[in-house]
């Protein structure tokens, strides 16, 4: 199983968080949301015109740029 | 008096529940070490006063926004009896983690589960009482919006603070260092006390999104939605309006007229042209008013919002700006001073800034009561709505070419992460407290604003007593000669110059205004407007009044918030000189077409 980043996934794939290259500020809110590793995350749909990302995290559904999503890797499902 | 604080992350329905328990009697306030205001209210509650304040909603303690400075300046300054933690059930998951850096603080609190029944749609399934036992503080299973288990709370509530003591903390964050222990914690708790499906039931909310989300379908849905909601105003609010027009015309023939007869003809005037026909006329705005706030409420409670944000990032980031910023420039629409204030949740102060500059471009309420006043008296009735709407369009546009023209001098790389909230109907009872809170807000602030100017118009315009009121000799002539040079390239003539100064300080008195220089209200100041403007100078007029600055309050607020002279002078001079440019460039244009 790849780990792959979590913006290169496609609508309606899922991956469980490997690893999050998030500075200072983002991690704190990635947490917050409840991204932590181990985490499986769904990717709902994507935002035309490079819009941000639409996904589920446990119950929360949330929105990511693509540029934050870029500093998570997943192991693809 | 004993205080309680509410506390809680942002949609977990805290503020329905702080609506609920003290009904619609909680007034803002300030609070020591706070440098912004907060809800508070004083409840009676098991046979004594206490006092509740309704603090940010916040992810984190220990966080970085300005949200969460506010709450822990708070706790550092202010002592606190009871600490009311309000969780969303479905989301306990991440949320609780808030409850157990509350517990680290050594902060007496209780847990409330709000919206416990969407929960169970969800198939999420708490054993209350085993979590109780586990954090070693009550928690109950709520739902603020159908107030289920809200009796519960309340009485809770009482038995606790019988026995509380006020506790204050001093360095807040250095009690709060073992993120780790939290994390442990945290699962700890939740295996034995919460369930959660694999996978969430595919319900309601997905399908509508398969919809509202599309990505073709979506946006054109947006603005399809948002121009139907302005029709719809327009359609409930214009009987409505007549119907008051028709009371107060009535009224002053009927009874002010024959009561104030024998008055001297100065008092009488002031009363009855001034006060009277100026309060008047901004009074018969209120049913629309009131509809406005009332669909905008729905809209936002619904969910809506947080989706539009989600469709109009890919092009607010090329603007500079995020999603956040869209959804603030809607807010905007009702007021700018909330959505000003609602820009602290943003951290970035560049983001901040260039987003509070573009707000205040969004034609507000105020705004709208004068184009709805103007589009009626110069426009047919089949045009009036399309003019209505190209306003707006103008209102967006102005909006964007301001982002487009310093996103380099605010550029910001704050990451973007919002919360998409399940699409929930609000009760009736939500609707109707909200739009009442609302009103009430612009009633205040418009009341002050309103008295005071159509009196100083009404002196300007009257003054000198020895010549025609409102003539090129009274003070009110004087000022507008004084900048015809200015306004007369734009179509606006005196009288309209003078409304305009008075605009500065607030739109609620424009009309109001109009109604005091022209010494008439209703159906007759209509008809007096439509003959002596025509559509250009009208269109021209209202081009200006939309884009300039919109009012002190607003400049107040943008002061605050920025902490800066120079970025709301910055703000005044580029919404007047851009106002004035494109009223030129509209006029002349229009003119030289032969219009």
């Amino acid at each position: 199983m790849a780990i792959v980043k979590l913006s290169t996934l496609a609508a309606g794939e899922s991956g469980v968080i490997a690893a999050l290259h998030a500075e200072d500020e983002l991690y704190h809110r990635l947490a917050a949301m409840g991204f932590r590793i181990g985490k499986r995350v769904e990717i709902l749909r994507l935002g035309r015109f490079s819009g941000p990302l639409h996904l589920r995290i446990g119950a929360t559904d949330l929105m990511l740029r693509r540029s934050d999503a870029n500093k998570i890797d997943v192991t693809a499902e | 008096m004993k205080r309680i604080a509410l506390l809680g992350m942002p949609n977990t329905g805290k503020s329905t529940f702080f609506n609920r328990i003290t009904g619609a009697s909680s007034r803002t306030g300030n609070w020591p070490g706070v440098t912004v205001d907060l809800l508070g209210a004083k409840i009676l509650l098991g046979g004594a006063m206490v006092e509740i304040v309704d603090l940010p909603g916040i992810y984190d303690l220990h966080g970085f926004s300005d949200d969460e400075q506010v709450v822990r300046h708070f706790l550092e300054n202010n002592s606190v009896d009871q600490v009311l933690i309000v969780l969303n059930t479905s989301q306990i998951e991440r949320q609780l983690s808030l409850v157990l850096q509350v517990k680290q603080l050594g902060l007496p609190a209780i847990l409330l589960l709000n919206m416990a029944d969407e929960a169970k749609k969800f198939g999420i399934t708490v054993d209350p009482g085993k979590m109780s036992e586990m954090l070693g503080l009550p928690v109950v299973l709520l739902s603020a919006k159908y107030g289920t288990g809200y009796q519960n709370a309340y009485q809770l509530l009482g038995r606790m603070l019988e026995k509380s003591a006020p506790v204050r903390l001093d360095h807040l964050k250095e009690l709060l260092s073992q993120d780790d222990r939290v994390e442990f914690e945290m699962d700890r708790v939740l295996k034995s006390t919460v369930q959660v499906p694999a996978q969430l039931s595919d319900n309601l909310t997905s399908r509508l999104d398969r919809i509202l989300l599309h990505p073709w379908l979506g946006l054109p849905l947006f603005f399809l939605v948002m121009y139907l909601t302005f029709q719809a105003i327009f359609l409930f609010g214009k009987p409505l309006q007549d119907g008051v027009t028709w009371i107060l015309d009535t009224f002053r023939h009927a009874a002010l007229e024959p009561f104030f007869a024998h008055f001297p003809s100065v008092l009488k005037g002031l009363l009855l042209d001034g006060i009277y026909n100026g309060v008047g006329t901004v009074a018969t705005f209120v049913p629309i008013i009131i509809l406005f706030f009332l669909f905008m409420a729905i809209i936002e409670d619904t969910g809506y919002l947080s989706r539009a944000a989600f469709l109009m990032d890919a092009l607010m980031s090329r603007l500079g700006l995020d999603g956040r910023s869209f959804v603030m420039l809607l807010m905007g629409f009702g007021c700018n001073v909330p959505a000003l204030m609602g820009t602290r949740v943003m951290r970035t102060r560049s983001l901040r800034l260039l987003t509070m500059l573009v707000i205040p471009f969004s034609l507000c309420s105020a705004r709208l009561q004068v184009f709805i006043f103007i589009t009626a008296a110069i426009f047919s009735p089949k045009a009036a709505p399309l003019v209505l709407f190209s306003l707006y369009l103008f209102s967006f546009a102005t909006a964007l070419l301001t982002a487009v023209l310093f996103k380099k001098q605010y550029a910001s790389s704050e990451p973007f992460i919002l919360e998409v909230p399940p699409y929930r109907f609000p009760t009736l009872r939500q609707m109707l407290l909200r739009g009442w809170h609302e009103v009430r807000h612009f009633l205040n602030r418009a009341s002050k604003f309103i008295v005071a100017g159509v009196v100083l118009v009404w002196l300007l315009t009257h003054f000198p007593t020895d010549v025609p009121p409102a003539s090129a000799h009274t003070l009110a002539g004087m000022i507008g000669s004084a900048f015809s040079p200015l306004l007369d390239p734009i179509g606006i003539n005196q009288q309209l110059a003078i409304a305009l100064i008075f605009g500065f300080v607030a739109k609620e008195i424009v009309i109001g205004s109009l109604a005091v220089i022209y010494g008439m209200q209703g159906q007759g100041l209509m008809a007096l407007m439509a003959h002596q403007l025509d559509w250009v100078q009208a269109y021209s007029f209202m081009l200006f009044t939309l884009i300039y600055t919109p009012c002190l309050s607003t400049i107040a607020t943008l002061r605050s918030e920025s902490k800066s002279n120079a970025f709301m002078l910055l703000s005044i001079i580029w919404s007047l000189g851009l106002a004035w440019l494109i009223s030129f460039v509209f006029y002349q244009g229009a003119r030289a077409l032969g219009y």
